[in-house]
């Protein structure tokens, strides 16, 4: 029964989490710690820094790392299947609306309206990454300078370079891993 | 679009998808700079505008951003098929590094040499991200359009400053787009 309750625990989360990974961290926690005890609370952090740290999207992580802990590999997947099931619905019912009606003047103009939107919301998650590559933090530093990280800032640099370059980006992200490597031991 | 769309292109489209997931660290955002270098620049398969279209509607639809921008563009390039395809090579990677993770955590979390590893890739997402924002404002902006520019200098100014909630900027930008951005010259 518990793999049916994270099923259906995830999939509430799911519906009502809007806004990217870091949205879905006290949902989950709300649930998983504070609801139905399944985790403690330093359990919970545990879980959100190794969702941080690990590759993949940080909800899928957290879903799966909660379900593992929770119930074992089948409460991981129960967990993880929760979470995205009522996206496909969702999203393929978007689509196919979007595709039936998307030359109608209305549906073009409000994503005329959107594109411009995610721009400046991928612009203004650049600025949280960048904080947290050079300064280890989420929000603006007091002592700007001296707390910079100079191996995140030489790292973040060369890869912009590279990148404004049209170097391939897995290539770039694990020379950036071997760089973090090989800086962090040097200095 | 003029692919064939057979078993071939469902793995080459499974394949790309998984490795993007694996190395999509730090947060959903991280995936839209991987996407688009694999589909739009190495394999053309769809176009920046559709792309962003797409990011769009992901965003704006609960659930997890990364799993739905994969599902909206399976969907977009190749049906319902398509959609679960993107799905599941989204959430594979984690599932397995995660259940991985799990099991081993004090290992790998206390270890300073993964440390330094995922913070090296850590700066070149952030690189990455950097690189498709700049990308985009610089097309955006030679454009010379002025409600686009509004609306995305706006948008910046309320997320960064001001916390404003993303659902509800999404809300007010695609009701500007419906109202006054239906012409083709915003297409």
């Amino acid at each position: 029964m518990t793999y049916l309750l994270l099923f259906l625990e995830f999939a509430k989360i799911s519906l009502v989490c809007v806004g990217g990974g870091y949205a879905s961290m006290p949902l989950i926690q709300a649930s998983v710690v504070d609801s139905y005890h399944w985790l403690t609370l330093p359990e919970f952090i545990d879980i959100f820094t190794i969702s941080q740290m690990t590759p993949g999207p940080i909800g899928i992580n957290a879903a799966t790392f909660a379900g593992m802990k929770i119930a074992g590999l089948a409460g991981a997947i129960s967990a993880t299947m929760g979470f995205v099931t009522p996206s496909i619905f969702l999203c393929i019912a978007l689509a196919k609306i979007i595709f039936k009606y998307g030359e109608l003047g209305a549906i073009q103009g409000i994503l005329n309206g959107l594109r411009p939107a995610v721009m400046a919301l991928i612009a203004a998650a650049c600025i949280g990454f960048v904080l947290l590559a050079v300064w280890d933090v989420e929000d603006l530093p007091q002592d700007f300078f001296s707390s910079a990280n100079p191996i995140g800032a030489i790292i973040l640099i060369g890869a912009l370079i590279a990148a404004r370059k049209k170097i391939s980006a897995i290539k770039l992200l694990i020379a950036c891993g071997f760089a973090g490597l090989i800086l962090g031991n040097l200095f | 679009m003029d692919k064939k769309i057979d078993a071939k292109f469902y793995w080459t489209l499974f394949k790309s998808t998984f490795i993007i997931s694996m190395f999509t660290v730090g947060g959903g955002y991280v995936i839209i700079p991987l996407l688009k270098a694999k589909y739009v620049d190495e394999y053309h398969w769809i176009s920046d505008e559709e792309t962003l279209n797409m990011v769009a509607i992901a965003q704006s639809t609960p659930g997890i951003m990364a799993v739905n921008t994969a599902i909206m563009l399976g969907y977009r390039m190749a049906g319902v098929l398509g959609a679960i395809t993107g799905m599941f090579a989204t959430i594979l990677p984690p599932l397995i590094i995660i259940s991985i993770v799990a099991t081993f955590y004090d290992l790998v979390a206390q270890n300073e040499q993964v440390k330094l590893v995922l913070k090296g890739m850590q700066c070149g997402a952030t690189a990455l991200l950097l690189n498709v924002a700049i990308d985009l404002l610089q097309k955006q902006f030679s454009k010379k359009l002025i409600l686009p520019i509004v609306i995305i200098l706006a948008t910046f100014i309320a997320n960064i400053f001001f916390n404003v909630n993303i659902m509800l900027l999404v809300a007010i930008d695609g009701l500007i787009g419906l109202f006054f951005m239906r012409d083709k010259k915003y297409s």
